[in-house]
């Protein structure tokens, strides 16, 4: 009755070493080739001269016909990332349709593919080629949002729209109606406060991305810090940024509102 | 002639066992326009596949399927799409969506009537709510007109799916159930509603139901299912409680559905 | 009972309703349009419609030369690495906040029921820190760095550095705190210090998670700091800024593929990075 002990089994897999390994090489890696000078990054004369830039901003910029100008373009900021999750919100929902095999597997992959490749291009990246056609601007923005969410929320509602039990909506098509107008009839009803739940999260997101598409010409809060930045006005650019914050605050708080009213009703 | 099966077969293929089996296996009827006829049979014996199938809900593997007197699966989509809004399948569970209004869950019976803007519009305002008010109430359900579907009881939701199908125009009325969740008065009066409806309309009324007494003292023929086989096809005179007792032998005859039976029966995937 | 002439009529009692809240929607709707200059119209006319052309028809064939492609994967591995710096970074800067932050690991409180006061402002301020680094977009970030430490990677690694680390601590902070409490408060009573209560009781349970939430937001620093090329921060990122700049269609079609194969195979690593440390 002398069995061999079996070796217990090691606390870490090999393969999972060879895998933290990989990581730390890919860590120092990236650090080497970047050939950042530390020395120079946090010696006494870096820390001063940041100091002195820092202070360049206090106090922010309180004039009143300055703060007129920072209302106008909270209000293009705002505009751009509501306009543009609205429309994304809308196109979403008609790409997720082909997208959750309503209208075949082929039509299916095709629009993941596009789906994808909309939201892989960060919103900047589309508003710069979108400035192309729409011109300098908070239209560009708007698109650029537009685009870039439709990719995000596309994905999304499609794949809502497969975890979805499909009884509902089969029967209205076995009597008779048509597969668009049994999605409206019986499936929306049913994922329409979860799709509006992602969209409003969504909206948080975009708030951010539209307060910076202006560094690239599209308008809004963006564009105003550019500018100042580059006229060296640190006190108009502190009450830009000031006022970027504020405004990410208060969307973040009516989304999260409107998220708890949904949910509640 | 509403429905003609020769020697239907349906199979699926079954989570339970590794290979498919039949759901339907070698079934022939004939159906007249007008008849009611009630199905009945022990769970899992294939009473929602047969009313799907009639319901042209999927193809057969074999033999002949024809519905007002044509092949279903000979047409071309949009003639077999406008063969689906002579037929109404009502299944088990009531398919209406929770969150929606009554309303709105009943006025879906017109879909196949409606174009596209007309359904969209609908949604937005209902636009025919006096007719969904008359079908609720032969049901006595008229003061639920704008409640809200999950408010409902599970009685009521049943009686609710089949206001939809007073508001459809359907020539044939296939009905899975409609009396499970239903007290014996209330399921009397919801009987009696639907036979009514389709004596006036001369619709076909093909009904399963588990209460046998119900089918034996309302509809004129039953067919007893078992297995995937008609095991009888007769007028109700000639049924005896021997053959119940056969149809329904090994069973717990409980009214109460099989989970599994149900869950196997809802796996046949529709085809359009 | 056949329904009466004079109550047949069953008005909907949403509609009224729907009606306010589509007009309260349209006016909110009107100076959205007007401020956000929203005229698709400029989409078809002639100058708009022949700058696109112009430009979309030079994305064929995408540019292919040697050189070019060869300062592109150069580019696209400066993107990567100052991605994992930024992220290595932050890692470091929010450890220390975490621990700072989260209460579960105070040993006064679990004493007295309630922090000491100085150990409380402590948490405050951390948190406070945390809030401040993440809600500035990290595009500002490296808009200010830029100017401060000049063009080039430095000024995106440090921006992913700062904003990033508030995005971890947080998100860490709230993990620890909602997994299992008892294991740390049992070694923090038997005498363990802070660091051991949270390396054998709270990490533990929570490791699949924080590492979850690691790689997640390694793929998002990898689409950080291409968008921060475009203020000058380096890789694949700024030379898409510069080639834009010049219209090179080609050469932007060729980075926009690769940016996309780019962000496609990061997503692999981190799924199976997730698999694997999870």
């Amino acid at each position: 009755m002398n069995q061999r002990r079996a070796s217990p089994p090691p606390i870490i897999e090999p393969a999972t070493i060879a895998l933290l390994v990989g990581m730390l090489a890919l860590v120092c890696a990236s650090f080497y080739s970047l050939t950042i000078q530390w020395g120079e990054l946090f010696s006494a004369d870096a820390m001063r001269s940041s100091l002195e830039f820092l202070r360049g901003f206090a106090p922010p910029e309180l004039a009143w016909t300055f703060l007129v100008k920072i209302a106008g373009g909270t209000l293009e900021t705002l505009s751009m990332s509501t306009l543009g999750t609205g429309i994304a919100f809308v196109t979403g929902i008609a790409l997720a349709l082909p997208a959750s095999g309503r209208f075949g597997s082929v039509a299916r992959s095709f629009i993941r593919l596009v789906l994808n490749i909309l939201r892989s291009i960060p919103e900047l990246v589309w508003a710069v080629i979108l400035l192309i056609a729409a011109g300098l601007g908070p239209f560009a923005g708007t698109l650029a949002l537009a685009v870039h969410t439709t990719g995000v929320l596309g994905r999304l509602f499609a794949d809502a729209l497969e975890n979805l039990p499909p009884a509902h909506e089969a029967t209205l098509r076995i009597n008779g109606a048509s597969p668009i107008t049994a999605f409206f009839y019986a499936s929306l009803p049913q994922i329409l406060p979860q799709l509006m739940s992602y969209t409003l999260y969504r909206w948080e997101n975009n708030i951010r991305a539209a307060a910076i598409l202006g560094v690239v010409g599209a308008g809004g809060l963006g564009q105003m810090l550019k500018y100042h930045l580059s006229l060296f006005q640190m006190q108009q650019a502190a009450s830009v940024i000031i006022a970027m914050l504020l405004m990410i605050t208060v969307v973040d708080a009516a989304s999260f509102w409107l998220r708890r009213k949904l949910t509640g009703n | 002639m509403s429905f003609v099966l020769r020697c239907t077969s349906v199979r699926y293929a079954s989570t339970e066992r590794s290979d498919s089996f039949h759901a339907l296996n070698d079934v022939s009827l004939s159906i007249a326009q007008g008849e009611q006829i009630a199905l009945i049979g022990p769970s899992g014996a294939g009473k929602t596949t047969l009313l799907h199938t009639m319901a042209c809900a999927h193809r057969t593997e074999s033999g002949e399927l024809s519905v007002f007197g044509v092949e279903p699966w000979a047409l071309s989509h949009a003639e077999r799409h406008a063969l689906r809004a002579r037929l109404f399948l009502a299944p088990q569970t009531p398919p209406l969506p929770p969150r929606q209004r009554v309303v709105t869950a009943v006025l879906a019976g017109c879909l196949p009537q409606w174009s596209f803007w007309q359904a969209i519009a609908s949604l937005v305002r209902p636009s025919d709510p006096d007719t969904a008010y008359d079908a609720l109430a032969r049901f006595n359900l008229q003061d639920k007109l704008y409640a809200r579907v999950d408010r409902l009881s599970g009685g009521e939701r049943q009686r609710c799916g089949m206001a939809r199908l007073l508001v459809s125009k359907a020539d044939a009325f296939l009905v899975d159930e409609p009396l499970s969740a239903l007290d014996p008065t209330l399921a009397l009066q919801t009987l009696a509603t639907l036979q009514q409806e389709a004596t006036s309309r001369n619709a076909t009324l093909v009904c399963s139901l588990h209460q046998v007494e119900l089918a034996l003292s309302h509809f004129p023929r039953i067919v007893g299912l078992r297995e995937g086989r008609i095991v009888f096809d007769a007028p109700r005179a000639a049924v005896t409680e021997a053959m119940i007792a056969e149809l329904y032998r090994n069973e717990k005859h409980t009214g109460q559905d099989d989970p599994v039976a149900t869950q196997a029966d809802a796996h046949i995937t529709p085809q359009f | 009972m056949t329904s009466n002439a004079a109550f047949a009529h069953h008005p909907d009692p949403a509609w009224r309703g729907r009606i306010t809240a589509t007009l309260i929607a349209l006016l909110l709707l009107w100076p959205m349009l007007i401020a956000g200059e929203f005229k698709p119209w400029i989409l078809l006319d002639a100058q708009s419609l022949g700058a696109t052309w112009h430009f979309l028809s030079g994305f064929f064939p995408p540019a292919h030369s040697r050189e070019f492609l060869l300062l592109i994967l150069e580019a696209t591995w400066q993107t990567i690495a100052i991605a994992t710096a930024g992220l290595t970074l932050a890692l470091l800067g929010a450890i220390p906040l975490t621990l700072l932050a989260t209460s579960s690991l105070s040993v006064s409180r679990m004493e007295s029921g309630r922090m000491r006061f100085a150990g409380a402002v402590i948490r405050q301020i951390a948190r406070w820190l945390l809030v401040l680094l993440r809600s500035v977009p990290e595009l500002v970030w490296a808009l200010l760095l830029v100017r401060i430490v000049g063009l080039g990677p430095t000024a995106g690694v440090l921006a992913i550095a700062l904003t990033y680390s508030g995005m971890l601590g947080k998100v860490y902070a709230e993990i620890l705190e909602s997994s299992e409490a008892h294991a740390t408060q049992s070694l923090l009573k038997n005498g363990s210090g802070r660091l051991a209560a949270l390396f054998y009781g709270a990490l533990p349970a929570s490791a699949s998670e924080l590492v979850s939430y690691t790689t997640f937001r390694w793929e998002c620093a990898i689409r950080g700091s291409v968008v921060m090329g475009f203020v000058g921060a380096g890789g694949i990122g700024q030379r898409m800024d510069e080639s834009m700049k010049m219209l090179a269609g080609n050469e932007v079609s060729t980075m926009l593929i690769i940016f996309v194969l780019l962000v496609a195979c990061a997503d692999l690593v981190s799924t199976f990075l997730r698999k694997r440390l999870g």
